[in-house]
């Protein structure tokens, strides 16, 4: 998994009102080289929650991303480059990713999360 | 061998060696490769080589995302059966993968993707795997929560193996109910082998959701699995629209007649209700008064 869909996934457990975002345990994770593509970076910012894309890439050790960021921060090739880096090119393998809200932990495991709900969850 | 879906539940049904019978198939790669360009093809993307974040929904072991990583989009898929998964990780596939039950609901942020694929999945929510199923519940959840994640204008596609119309009827009324506007895309109609349904949903505002492709009829390449009809069969059928006013889909015909109103009478006298008495009178029409 990568920090892209981290950043789409909400919890689904019934009863929760703000299941996002998760909290990203990881304990182990791979780098891919992506082939970069700005036009999709800028497609893409928006629908970014960039708090959370940083906290999460934080967790996995990439600091490199500033706290906040605007639209205005897209002409300059450095932060592309990070904000690809972190959004396409880190795997989560396993871990776990934690409701904010109920607590419950879906696993991660060989880079899937387990996101199944039991009976009484849905 | 009856159809896959009344064997077993999916998760048990594709374990480790059916998915890998099925991803070894070369006829199933091939068919499933057609379909999912198609699909793709269907969903109507901006021709501007931006990339897009798309998802795939029953993904199996990525044969169908495939079509997708080729055309240089992300995406990312669901599916319920861990043994497909495994495959799909086996295979290396480019997109995201989620063991997830799409009848739960996808568990996505509002707004947030560029359209959708299901290529042979959704048929399987018909079916009650477990007490605690009902296929309209689940089909509710599912397309409710397609319906939120897509971005306004977005277009959702899925390729399905409905058993029978009621089935077809219901999944497309679910999804209608979900806010979705579009239609059935048949390509092939007149060829049993060939021809395959595409649910071609739209979300938003009306104008957005007009547009509704022609099925194929003739095509060269697709010959090789039909070829009895070479004339133009094109045809498109069933249009639905969000802007019509639901309850016309609802009492279209004239009540439900007469036989209908006697056996549910007679099945709630078994159950030890008490109902009234058949006359001549019963289910005939009130007249309209005032
Ligand atoms: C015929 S396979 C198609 C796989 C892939 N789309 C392809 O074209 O090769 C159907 C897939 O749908 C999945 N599926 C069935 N019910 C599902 C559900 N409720 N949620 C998610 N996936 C489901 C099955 O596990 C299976 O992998």
């Amino acid at each position: 998994m990568r920090l892209l869909t981290h950043n789409m996934l909400s919890s689904n457990v019934k009863g929760v009102v703000n299941g996002f975002p998760l909290r990203l345990e990881a304990s182990s994770w791979v780098e891919k080289e992506v082939e970069f593509n700005a036009d999709f970076l800028r497609s893409m910012f928006p629908k970014i929650d960039w708090p959370a894309l940083a906290g999460a890439a934080q967790k996995i050790g990439y600091a490199a991303l500033p706290d906040t960021a605007d639209a205005t921060m897209l002409e300059s090739e450095d932060f592309l480059k990070k904000f690809h880096h972190a959004l396409l090119e880190i795997h989560v393998e396993e871990g776990a990713l934690v409701c904010p809200e109920s607590g419950r932990r879906f696993p991660i495991n060989k880079g899937i999360p387990n996101m199944l709900l039991n009976e009484d969850e849905v | 061998m009856p159809r896959p879906e009344l064997q077993a539940p999916p998760e048990i049904f594709y374990n480790d060696t059916e998915a890998r019978k099925y991803t070894t198939s070369s006829r199933i790669v091939e068919i499933q490769a057609r379909i999912s360009e198609r699909a793709l093809e269907l969903l109507n993307l901006p021709d501007d080589g931006v990339p897009r974040l798309l998802l795939d929904i029953g993904c199996g072991s990525g044969l169908s995302g495939e079509a997708m990583t080729e055309n240089g989009h992300h995406w990312i898929g669901y599916d319920i059966s861990q043994s497909m998964l495994n495959v799909a990780v086996e295979r290396e596939v480019d997109g995201d993968l989620l063991l997830a039950d799409m009848g739960q609901g996808l568990g996505l942020r509002p707004g947030v993707i560029d359209g959708a694929i299901s290529i042979s999945a959704v048929q399987w929510l018909c079916y009650a795997d477990k007490s605690s199923h009902e296929p309209r519940m689940r089909l509710k959840a599912f397309f409710g929560s397609l319906y939120r994640c897509l971005a306004r204008g977005a277009r959702a596609v899925l390729q399905l193996y409905a058993e029978n119309m009621d089935q077809s009827t219901m999944i497309l009324t679910c999804a209608m109910r979900a806010g979705f506007g579009g239609g059935v895309v048949v390509d092939w109609p007149h060829s049993s082998k060939a021809k395959k349904a595409y649910i071609v949903l739209t979300c938003g505002p009306p104008s957005a959701q007009a547009w509704l492709p022609k099925g194929k009829g003739e095509d060269g390449e697709m010959c090789t699995d039909s070829d009895e009809d070479s004339d133009d069969e094109n045809e498109t059928v069933g249009m639905y629209d969000r802007s019509r006013p639901r309850k016309k889909m609802k009492v279209n015909k004239k009540g439900r007649g007469r036989a209908w109103v006697l056996k549910k009478k007679e099945q709630m006298r078994k159950k030890g209700n008490v109902v009234p008495p058949d006359t001549k009178y019963t289910a005939r029409k009130r007249k309209a008064r005032f």
